[in-house]
């Protein structure tokens, strides 16, 4: 297993390199303008020095190499001299800056990142922990009212989108009811209960909405994953043995059931740090999400760059994560 | 035994699959009752019927004069250590994802005391008596062979100590060498431990060398049941009469003489079965009573017991002890 892993580390070297190629291009060759917000009266000539100044005279491979010197090398270094107080070399490195902002890209994802983990790592977290009782329950009592009720709920999670879900939620929650802020305070420090409920009834709305459209997904999955694994033959063995029957769905069928499931999650997770994009923008949560938004938004191709590139990185290990899962919940299957 | 058909949008039932139906017989202590029949005559659903691993219908199924036939939960629980089963399917029926160890043990942790080492011990006992190496203890279920994956599926049927097994088609999986093997750790087992089996195939030739009793079914009901001998050599009823006939004999000289008897159509759906006699639609020697009026069981003396017009009811049912259904 540690050979594989290593082996599948090593392969993905090349893959996210590719990747990283394959983003700047399609950067590149996008037809935005780093000037094209600022004022109309500033005359063309300047406007071509400003592009200039950026960079943006070179031709792309040299742009691209620079990327990745500073990404790849400068960036980590920098990593390594805050962690250990080391010094390498004279520490005057050029790093990846943002174009908007002036400041490094990646001091503006460590600002971002706290938030964006909150809100959708938690509705994450809150829909697996709805969604996996629902999958059971509703298996084991296939078409009952309950299994409809379920089936309806899911449907709805799946199909309204939640630009929808988060503004009538304002609607009704904040607007008409008064009960929850309609605005996400990220600046709101947790420093006593006050402020701890505070910060409770601000997350709810926006995890709310999310959780909803993740449990819909993760209860469809355990509950056919269930339904798969409660018509197998082992399931009527251990009856015959004579074991209880929360026993035989609990440990019999929901580990077994759990396998594609837990898959699932783990692929699933990459997206909680990229950030819902559109739930963020409807509760005005500045996460990554709207970080990219606003990077897309300014042709900040620094930012937007490094950002779809951290992504890239976590969809790749994300995905290694999940085959390692398998092989360690799937007695039946070995990586050599 | 009866499975509802459900149709529809709203899934109302709509009728009935008699999967079986209307029948009873008795297996008495220590001996093999072999249970043979085509594809889908309820062979399998006898055996779990028996089991309760299904909930019948009506009748009643009484083990050493203990009624099971409508107890539930924690009651028909509690007599699961005497009445076990051997699957057909070696593979699908172990759970994957648990050791051998802890399949074989995990009755003895719901109906024992036993110390953790004891349960280890019995374990690794029972992984001897089915001729598996102990050292096994700790490996997954795919990783053995089909025969050895049966044998698994013995060891953990045995693991109560229980005094009644079904075997439902234990050896329909297995390779003709392996079939051998396991036939004879039955045979062993069953000399060893005085069990009970309800051996359930649709191998006549393996049915014979286990069975001292068959019954032959077609379509949810038993139509002939007899002594091994009685029923191999004078076979009564039209169906068990075909049945024997496809029996390939090993020596070819007399294999190019066998008469075969072969019957024609297809068997009708259980869900909508003929009026008279089930095996009316094909019987050779078919009449018009059989048509009309379902024939009762007749005892032709010898515990030879046939179901069919040609035998008119003799003398009536005695009654024994041991098992019986009725589903």
């Amino acid at each position: 297993m540690l050979n594989y892993t290593i082996r599948r580390l090593l392969f993905t070297i090349p893959v996210l390199l590719f990747i990283s190629f394959i983003v700047f291009l399609l950067l590149d060759l996008a037809p935005n303008d780093p000037t094209g917000n600022l004022p109309l009266t500033i005359p063309p000539d300047v406007r071509e020095r400003i592009r200039q100044s950026l960079g943006l005279g070179e031709p792309i491979h040299v742009r691209y190499f620079l990327w990745c010197v500073q990404f790849f090398v400068n960036e980590p270094l920098n990593i390594l001299e805050q962690w250990t107080g080391l010094q390498f070399g004279s520490g005057d490195r050029l790093r990846v800056q943002s174009w908007a902002t002036r400041s490094p890209v990646v001091d503006l994802i460590v600002e971002r990142m706290p938030q964006t983990l909150w809100v959708v790592g938690m509705s994450y977290v809150v829909g697996i922990i709805i969604a996996i009782p629902i999958g059971v329950i509703s298996a084991y009592r296939q078409y009952s009212w309950f299994d409809q009720a379920g089936t309806f709920v899911s449907m709805v999670g799946f199909s309204v989108p939640t630009f929808f879900t988060g503004v009538l939620m304002i609607v009704v929650f904040s607007v008409h009811l008064d009960w929850f802020p309609s605005i996400y305070d990220t600046t709101h420090r947790v420093t006593d209960w006050q402020s701890f409920w505070f910060q409770v009834r601000q997350m709810i709305m926006p995890v709310s909405v999310l959780a909803l459209f993740n449990a819909a997904q993760i209860s469809r999955f355990m509950r056919a994953s269930m339904l798969d694994n409660l018509s197998q033959d082992y399931v009527r063995t251990a009856r015959a043995k004579g074991v209880r029957e929360p026993v035989v769905l609990l440990v019999h069928v929901l580990r077994n059931s759990l396998i594609p499931v837990v898959t699932v999650i783990a692929l699933g997770i990459p997206q909680v740090f990229g950030g819902a994009i559109i739930t963020e923008q409807v509760f005005k949560v500045n996460g990554l999400g709207q970080l990219l938004i606003i990077g897309i938004q300014g042709a900040d191709i620094p930012l937007v760059q490094t950002l779809t590139f951290i992504f890239a990185v976590l969809i790749v290990f994300f995905n290694l994560i999940a085959d390692l899962l398998y092989g360690i919940l799937d007695p039946r299957i070995r990586y050599e | 035994m009866y499975f509802p058909i459900v149709a529809g949008v709203f899934r109302r039932k709509v009728g009935e699959v008699k999967a079986v139906d209307d029948v009873s017989f008795d297996i008495f202590e220590g001996e093999t009752l072999g249970l043979v029949g085509e594809s889908g005559c309820g062979k399998s659903t006898v055996g779990r019927s028996i089991l309760r691993l299904y909930d019948i219908t009506a009748g009643e199924i009484s083990i050493d004069g203990a009624a099971i036939g409508q107890i539930s939960g924690s009651t028909l629980r509690r007599m699961r250590p005497a009445m076990q089963m051997v699957f057909q399917d070696p593979q699908a029926s172990l759970n994957p994802r648990m050791t051998v160890a802890s399949i074989i043990s995990e009755p003895l942790e719901e109906h024992t005391s036993l110390s953790p080492e004891d349960k280890l011990d019995r374990v690794g006992s029972l992984m001897d008596s089915v001729g598996l190496n102990r050292d096994f203890m700790n490996r997954y279920p795919h990783e053995f062979s089909g025969g050895q994956r049966q044998r698994i599926g013995i060891a953990r049927a045995l693991a109560l100590n229980p005094r009644f097994i079904v075997c439902d088609e234990p050896i329909a999986a297995l390779d003709v060498s392996i079939q051998a093997q396991v036939i004879n750790l039955l045979e062993d087992l069953q000399a060893e431990l005085g069990l009970t089996y309800l051996f359930i195939s649709h191998d006549l030739s393996m049915v014979r060398h286990l069975a001292s009793r068959v019954a032959v079914m077609y379509l949810g009901k038993i139509v002939e049941l007899a002594p091994r001998d009685t029923l191999y050599e004078s076979p009564r009823h039209p169906y068990t009469q075909a049945l024997l006939s496809a029996v390939p004999e090993p020596d070819p000289e007399r294999e190019a003489h066998r008469e075969r008897i072969i019957l024609k159509g297809d068997v009708p759906s259980p869900a909508n079965p003929p009026k008279g006699c089930t095996f009316c639609t094909r019987c050779p020697k078919v009449m018009d009573v059989c048509r009309t009026v379902p024939p009762a069981p007749s005892l032709l003396g010898d515990g030879h017991e046939v179901a069919c017009h040609l035998y008119p009811s003799g003398s009536g049912l005695g009654n024994e002890t041991g098992t019986n259904t009725e589903a």
